[in-house]
């Protein structure tokens, strides 16, 4: 087996020969689900930095940002480090853009759509490759734009993400310039992206499955690419018409949102969020699937309810289209179309919950294997049923009136968007690994990660429910202003100190992808590699020791602090690297056909995947995808391909 | 050879009490149970036939859905400001030319007709019939695009411009979105013309002629809606 690996992946990935051909302007479904995975990767650096710049303004407001005090002070944005208030605007406008347009978008829809649904349904690539690549490079342009427009006059887009009019479409209300058109230009050039993404997805799916992959033996996240294919046709066609309408607003002087000239703000609320409400389902329903795909693998039972997963999904691609007005009860709206909206939206709870209930009943009974996927596909499962459940509150328009706009909505779309997409998202990225790079992941290092960034992940965003209720404000540059905001202080210092701990955490999962991705498994890299994760977690238990000892607010720690934070340090730095050089696997070698014992098609293709994916034949399905631990059957799983024996078959009736 | 099938068997897993009783296993392509671990079903159409529509005319239905979305947010705020309850068109503002329009639109109409026509020719392998209908089909869409840019002209010329009042901003973004879509139809058209002098399709091979009819049959299709609301209503 290995031989023919080798062979089709001398063979195929590299026969083109040249570099730009191979990995730049590649036809290659794989290569430019990789190219996405890298786009979106590079751009959550980005995303992340913005959001630490502003968690820092919230703890210790108009000080200076440590790290950033070389800025000169004739800087427009951060004069000496200092964040001014128009930077603040720009910095949370620019981290919920990127994040949700640049990275959960491009790593979920990209690099999942591309990298699974032709290797899980048994096609050779995509239907339409150029239009595949063209789609990738598209996407190129957008982030070029939306990057661009931070070096311009003015600074980039601050009127928030939903960039509501008329702030967004009036230059003298905001100070922002240039930089608000050329936002809503990369929107509008992302969402041409994303519907070549579309068509290539949707036709492929429909008229390239291999023989026997009837629909209902497709593999869930296929089906949840699917429709969030679907969803995003639909969806990002209104976001371009929106946007080309701003964009003629701030061009040409047309007068669609500007209410001094006859114009409808609300009418930007009203497209915004038609396309915003299943915009958030695209966001959400790859996550949806990549758990329903790691659950049964690593339980080695069969997903609960497969059917009624599908029939969920498609109940909730609908609802999404008719929920819009819950982000917008406190615009002016009739109450009867408000309750109207409050019921739509609650009977999303219904499909939400049958799916959450088939998650556990996956759990149940199944003998799990807490490999690092499966951690993430788990925390999944309890951060989405938060995220759903404050989702519930803000339903409902009576209590909205109170936490609308607070950081309750912050926390609750974390939880769902951070807690459910990005831990899908990571969870994905292991589990796949080896198919995409020929490569396993650490699953030591692997660990070290997830354990930080869950409880991280909690710390910085459970205290915002908290925060919601006391009633702080969701965009606001100073909290001291307030005096009622003053006395939760300390919530806001500790969660800018678990965000910051937060971004730290992610380091030992860049050591991870790089290393894994390069091979780089030299002795000194290895101890590179542990003494810097082990030094990660010790700093952060310094601090965390300091500021149970001291308290929060205290800027310095007192002498009590230090030792019992330096015995914290020593303690925490050599336990992980002992951790990791004693279960540290060689980084970047080379992973096994199938290494979780998985049924779906990619694992029966080649490792890596060659030019073309199966070989000379292309599979024949025989059974579904998550047919694990069938009685009477000598394996605990059995790819597609394997026919059921007939004497099982005949016991079946 | 599938490499999977020769894999070699793996030890039993003790199934652990309490839990939950599998499915039955299905016969291979039979009739499935519960559908529980993706089961099978025989009423499903099996992807091996023949599909239903070729990828290309699936994918150009994938993006005239996507265009469709598109205008309906134009359309869309052109009706909420429409039923505002302002004076609708307002007051000392030139009136759209509407004769000249709907003869406008008759020339567009009959452009999808001789596009059908084209199709047809194509269908029956008339070599010939095939790059004269397509030109026809092309003039009358440049015709429309020039009568649309003389009236524009005039319009302009009258004082009605985009950023006059939301009157002037939705008549020059919905009928301008339209026009460029028009635009991008014709250069499409002009390279399947060309194609088409060279040969390049026939009744086996006609899926260059048949995307670009349908990108032409919507643009002409959302003509008469456009029309209807922007100038009549």
């Amino acid at each position: 087996m290995s031989e023919t690996t080798a062979d089709a992946h001398g063979a195929h990935d590299h026969h083109e020969g040249g570099f730009w051909s191979t990995y730049v302007f590649s036809l290659d479904h794989k290569m430019i689900a990789r190219q996405f995975l890298w786009l979106g990767l590079i751009m959550m650096v980005v995303g992340g930095m913005l959001a630490l710049i502003f968690r820092w303004q919230l703890a210790w407001p108009e000080t200076q940002v440590w790290g950033f005090e070389w800025i000169s002070d004739e800087s427009e944005g951060m004069p000496e480090g200092y964040v001014t208030p128009n930077f603040y605007n720009m910095a949370v406008t620019m981290h919920a853009t990127i994040m949700v347009f640049l990275v959960v978008m491009p790593i979920l829809v990209g690099c999942f759509g591309n990298f699974l649904i032709p290797l899980m349904i048994g096609a050779r690539d995509m239907a339409f490759p150029v239009l595949n690549m063209l789609s990738f490079w598209v996407a190129v342009l957008g982030a070029v734009i939306m990057t661009a427009g931070f070096f311009v006059e003015g600074g980039h887009a601050a009127a928030g993400w939903t960039g509501y009019a008329p702030l967004s479409t009036v230059p003298e209300y905001s100070g922002v310039f240039m930089g608000q058109t050329l936002w809503a230009l990369s929107l509008f050039v992302l969402s041409f992206s994303s519907l070549m993404g579309s068509i290539n997805y949707i036709t492929t799916l429909i008229n390239m499955r291999t023989e026997g992959m009837t629909w209902f033996r497709v593999p869930l996240v296929v089906w949840s690419l699917f429709v969030t294919a679907i969803l995003g046709l639909l969806a990002l066609p209104i976001l371009g018409s929106a946007g080309a309408m701003m964009i003629f607003d701030r061009v040409f002087e047309t007068n669609f949102f500007n209410p001094a000239k006859g114009g409808e703000p609300l009418l930007w609320q009203h497209l915004f969020w038609y396309f915003g409400h299943p915009e958030v389902y695209i966001l959400i329903l790859p996550g949806m699937g990549i758990a329903s795909e790691l659950l049964p693998v690593y339980c080695r039972k069969p997903i609960f309810g497969y059917r009624a997963m599908v029939y969920a999904m498609l109940a909730i691609a609908f609802l999404s289209w008719i929920v819009w007005g819950h982000h917008m009860f406190q615009s002016g709206m009739n109450p009867a179309l408000g309750s109207a909206f409050m019921m739509t939206t609650l009977v999303i709870a219904i499909p939400s919950a049958i799916k959450t209930f088939n998650w556990l009943g996956t759990l149940w009974g199944g003998s799990i294997r807490f490999t690092v996927p499966m951690l993430h596909a788990l925390a999944f499962v309890i951060l989405f049923v938060i995220g759903g459940l404050s989702g519930i509150f803000m339903a409902s328009n009576v209590v909205d009136i109170y936490i609308h706009d607070t950081y309750f909505i912050v926390a609750h779309f974390h939880y769902v968007i951070f807690g459910g997409s990005v831990f899908a998202l990571f969870g994905g990225i292991q589990h796949w690994f080896p198919k995409m790079f020929g490569r396993s992941m650490d699953e030591a290092l692997g660990k070290v990660h997830f354990w930080l960034t869950f409880i991280f992940f909690n710390m910085v965003f459970f205290p915002m429910h908290i925060l919601g209720v006391g009633g702080h404000m969701r965009r606001i540059y100073n909290p001291l202003q307030y005096e009622f905001l003053q006395g939760m202080q300390p919530i806001n210092v500790m969660i800018t100190l678990s965000a910051l701990a937060l971004g730290l955490s992610q380091i030992p999962f860049v050591f991870n992808f790089f290393a894994t991705v390069f091979r780089w498994n030299a002795k000194w890299f290895r101890v590179l590699t542990q003494a810097v994760s082990g030094l990660v977690v010790g700093f952060i238990g310094y601090k965390s020791a300091a500021v149970m000892f001291e308290g929060l607010m205290e800027p310095e720690a007192s002498t009590g602090g230090r030792i019992v934070g330096t015995i914290v340090f020593v303690a925490l730095t050599v336990w992980i690297y002992r951790y990791l050089e004693k279960n540290m696997a060689p980084l970047g070698a080379d992973a096994p056909q199938n290494p979780w014992d998985a049924n779906t098609l990619e694992w029966v293709a080649p490792t890596p995947a060659p030019h073309g994916n199966f070989g000379p034949t292309l599979p024949v399905v025989r059974r579904g995808p998550y047919e694990y631990s069938v009685p009477g059957e000598s394996a605990d799983w059995a790819p597609q391909t394997e026919a059921i024996d007939p004497k099982y078959a005949e016991a079946g009736h | 050879m599938n490499p999977v099938l020769e894999a070699p068997p793996k030890e039993k897993r003790e199934r652990w009490e309490g839990a939950p009783p599998s499915p039955p296993p299905e016969p291979p392509d039979g009739n499935g149970g519960n559908g529980n671990g993706g089961g099978d079903d025989s009423r499903d159409s099996s992807p091996s036939g023949k599909p239903l529509l070729g990828n290309t005319q699936l994918a150009m239905l994938v993006l005239i859905a996507a265009e469709i979305m598109f205008f309906s947010g134009l359309i869309g705020a052109f009706l909420v400001f429409r039923f505002s309850g302002k004076p609708w068109p307002p007051p000392f503002q030139p009136r759209l030319p509407v004769e000249v329009t709907a003869v406008n639109t008759a020339l567009l109409l009959l452009s999808s007709y001789t596009m059908v026509r084209a199709q047809l020719a194509l269908k029956k392998g008339d070599a010939k019939a095939l790059p004269r209908l397509l030109t026809v089909t092309g003039v009358l869409g440049v015709v429309f695009l020039a009568i649309q840019g003389y009236e524009w002209v005039r319009l302009v010329n009258f004082g009605l411009t985009a950023s006059a009042n939301v009157y002037g901003s939705l008549f020059y973004s919905i009928i301008g979105t339209h026009g460029f879509h028009v635009l991008s139809a014709v250069v499409w058209l002009v390279a399947v013309l060309v194609r088409a002098h060279l040969g390049k399709y026939s009744a086996r091979n006609p899926n260059g002629v048949v995307a670009c009819a349908m990108y032409w049959h919507l643009v002409v299709g959302l003509w008469p809606i456009l029309f209807y609301l922007v100038y009549l209503l």
